[in-house]
């Protein structure tokens, strides 16, 4: 037996943390109900010691999704990885931090090579392995666009995950196209007219995922990882091409305390800008209801790439702010 | 078995005979015909056991092909032109990666102004990429080299780019000697990957390299095109052996060790030297060919040995690096730096112009008159650029050069009227 093994309690005291929310605490649960993280069967897909920033979101995001994945599929699980934080924190030559079979090529290629992957399955009548792609906004949104619109088309069985951090954070916090509206970024300072990342831009992937009308579709968040797993596990079960758009806080880019980023990605889907939802062939077929809408202010204030927005002088971007925040309440029937 | 089929669906066959296991491809003239000739033998169930998909993007094609052979696939795709470049960054990451896998580029000049057209622009747009890269000159090579070029992917766990004009060949129906099933599965025996993307045993590819490990890493890459030299020359001996036939290999000398003029070339263009020369030589003329197989690797001590008698060089190429010159010409420069030679480079039958035979000739006996300048345009109307570097000195706004040079020329759909 190891030191470490003996000198651990036979009996855990229950924390309850999170207090002042209405998430359970894991361990109240019963155990079927637990996540992946609390077994000791999870199978640490990334591994500790990557380089990630404290309170990376993703890197949080990342674990839990690729240890649902893995659980799903009794531990057969590919994974492939766009450039950007993920892929850098994660493989400082000559270490990695991922004991499942992990391959990185390009920024904006990622779909293309799961792709690749799985049809290399199909052509072995592999059916027990499955893959799985992972993007930043960045890599998905933008430069990767035209790879993942062509494994939507071609409904190619692939899970495709995309970190949305909400910019370019790996090369220095730049805009990306899910880049909300208002926030300061490198490339979007708030000087001029219009401070900070301009308004009525963008995509919204989960939208343009379910237009391609792939089996499935889902927004999730890193405060919810129970609701994350699940999903995860739920679009393990389906075949053919599945999206599923995580938000995770970023406190280099957001400007944000690290030990704030599960409070943040909460307040983030209380106040209506992160709308959770599922979608199957293109239909809405289940949202995550606000039980107590907080004002777009609360999530913003925490938030240094917000902080011109709260300016009596920018009172328009505020409001077009807490305008996008009513009508993807309305468009994904969040009340 | 002899058969009378186009240069596509010949290598179209060839590829099935390899038992590919992934095919992604992306249209693009003049290649097409291979990838939809592929298509039709999958869906009928002739090539079996593959994955064939029609995918968005040429710059998709290529990092299917990289998820497909880090997964352990045989894996095969083909573009030309514009296509390249667009999946460049794919190209440079494939051969990074160290994956096998095997593309036909139907060569093809590369836009603007666009042009369908054969030259070998696209070829030379990769010559760093680090791929391995041959030439053929038929279509029976072409046939050959790609059964060729799988076992030495897979050998060096190394992408192969088999380059064959387009048009010229491609399109160009002969008679081609197709190889049987068991010839090919004799010659290549199925893919071992190097390194793979496997549950049971997990590793990590396309980490990230820092200062430390970068020159190793690279160098590694360099050195594994050397040794590609042997390995290409054992790999044709082997083949010639099961197919009796000779194919491939780094370099073919018509005549070149003895002769006092040596054209050096790579492509379908050996085809119509061999016949200029043959009739020069028949008239006592010494003059011979050296055809490079190998651009990459690129067979440098090979030239040098088969040029040991020459006097006089003609480096021919369909491509040259614009604000330099042939590119091929100041490779073999450095390749025969130590032998006193006269070397002149010509550049011919970009973007699909005719190579004439007559042509040829005339750069043949300028050469032997003294006559040939350092560098040669093969057939270039001097008066048509005369005519636009006027305008241009006339005229700020004289518009663009090469609708300009149509006009000129007379070519009726670029004339202002329409
Ligand atoms: C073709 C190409 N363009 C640009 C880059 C530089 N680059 C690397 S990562 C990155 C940003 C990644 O942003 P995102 O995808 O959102 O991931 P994040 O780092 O935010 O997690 C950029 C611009 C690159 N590696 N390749
Ligand atoms: S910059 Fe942001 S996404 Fe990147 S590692 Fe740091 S916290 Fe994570
Ligand atoms: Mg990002």
């Amino acid at each position: 037996m190891s030191k470490c093994e003996q000198d651990m309690p036979t009996e855990q005291k229950v924390k309850f943390y999170q207090t002042g929310t209405f998430t359970v605490g894991n361990r109240l649960l019963d155990e079927e109900f637990r996540t992946v993280q609390a077994t000791q069967e999870r199978s640490n897909s990334i591994d500790s010691g990557h380089r990630a920033c404290q309170g990376c979101g993703q890197a949080l995001g990342a674990r839990y999704a690729l240890d649902a994945a893995m659980r799903a599929t009794d531990n057969h699980i590919i994974a492939a990885n766009a450039t950007g934080c993920l892929e850098v924190f994660t493989t400082p030559y000559p270490e990695t931090a991922w004991s499942i079979p992990w391959i990185h090529s390009l920024f904006g290629n990622a779909a293309a090579v799961v792709s690749g992957i799985a049809a290399r399955l199909k052509a072995e009548g592999d059916t027990q392995t499955r893959v799985v792609a992972q993007g930043g906004d960045g890599g998905t949104t933008d430069i990767g666009l035209g790879c993942l619109s062509g494994m939507f088309d071609r409904n190619d069985d692939v899970l495709y995950i995309c970190y949305d951090n909400g910019g370019y954070m790996n090369t220095g916090v730049q805009r990306s196209s899910a880049t909300p509206g208002g926030a300061r970024t490198a490339t979007t300072m708030p000087v001029g007219e219009h401070p900070g990342s301009s308004f009525n831009t963008g995509k919204f992937l989960p939208s343009i995922a379910m237009a391609h009308e792939i089996p499935y579709v889902a927004t999730a968040s890193v405060h919810d990882l129970h609701d994350l797993e699940r999903k995860v596990e739920k679009a393990m079960s389906f075949r053919g091409s599945r999206y599923i758009h995580i938000n995770v806080p970023c406190p280099l880019g957001w400007g944000s305390e690290p030990a704030l980023t599960i409070k943040l990605a909460r307040m983030g889907v209380e106040c209506g800008l992160v709308p959770l939802f599922e979608a199957e062939s293109g239909e809405l077929t289940a949202s995550t209801k606000i039980r107590y809408q907080i004002p777009v202010e609360d999530y913003l204030k925490l938030q240094r790439r917000f902080s011109h927005v709260l300016k009596p002088a920018n009172s328009d971007e505020l409001e077009a702010i807490r305008a996008l925040a009513q009508k993807n309440i309305r468009r994904f029937n969040l009340r | 078995m002899l058969h009378q089929i186009s240069g596509s669906i010949a290598v179209a066959k060839a590829i099935a005979l390899c038992r590919p296991q992934v095919i992604p491809c992306y249209p693009i003239t003049p290649q097409t015909h291979i990838v939809e000739h592929l298509s039709t033998l999958v869906k009928s169930g002739q090539l079996q056991n593959c994955a064939y998909e029609n995918v968005d993007s040429e710059f998709s094609s290529m990092s299917f092909c990289i998820g497909a052979s880090a997964a352990g696939a045989r894996t095969y795709t083909a573009t030309a032109s514009q296509g390249l470049l667009y999946m460049m960054e794919a190209v440079y990451n494939a051969s990074g990666l160290a994956l096998p896998i095997v593309m036909t580029l139907g060569n093809r000049s590369i836009g603007a102004p666009i042009n369908i057209w054969n030259d070998h622009s696209d070829a030379m747009s990769a010559r760093d990429a680090g791929w391995i890269q041959l030439f053929v000159e038929s279509n029976q090579q072409a046939v050959d080299v790609h059964i060729q070029a799988f076992k030495l992917a897979e050998a060096l766990s190394l992408p192969v780019m088999v380059n064959m004009d387009g048009f010229i060949l491609t399109h160009a129906i002969t008679r081609v000697d197709m190889p049987d099933q068991q010839q090919v599965d004799e010659f290549l025996p199925p893919f071992v990957p190097r390194q793979q993307l496997d549950t049971a045993a997990p590793l990590s590819i396309g980490a990230m390299v820092g200062p430390d490990a970068f020159t190793e890493v690279r160098y590694l890459a360099h050195h594994k095109q050397k040794e590609a030299l042997s390995i290409i020359e054992q790999q044709a001996e082997e083949f010639a052996e099961i197919f009796g036939r000779d194919s491939g290999g780094l370099v073919k000398s018509y005549d070149a060790e003895e002769a006092e003029l040596v054209i050096v070339t790579m492509g379908s263009v050996v085809g119509t030297l061999q016949e200029l020369v043959a009739e020069l030589r028949a008239q006592g003329q010494s003059v011979g060919i050296l055809s490079l197989r190998s651009f990459r690797p690129f067979p440098a001590l090979a030239i040098c040995r088969l040029l040991q008698n020459a006097k006089q060089l003609i480096v021919f190429e369909k491509s040259f690096a614009v604000g330099m010159g042939g590119i091929l010409a100041s490779e073999v420069h450095m390749a025969v730096q130590s032998h006193k030679l006269q070397i002149h480079s010509v550049i011919g039958g970009l973007g699909g112009r005719t190579i004439s035979k007559k042509s040829l000739h005339r750069m043949i006996e300028q050469a032997f008159n003294g006559t040939l300048a350092a560098e040669v345009f093969l057939d270039l109307d001097e008066a048509t650029v005369e005519a636009e570097l006027q305008r241009q000195q006339d005229d700020q706004t004289s518009g663009p050069a090469a609708e300009n040079i149509l006009r000129d020329m007379g070519v009726v759909s670029a004339s202002k009227t329409h």
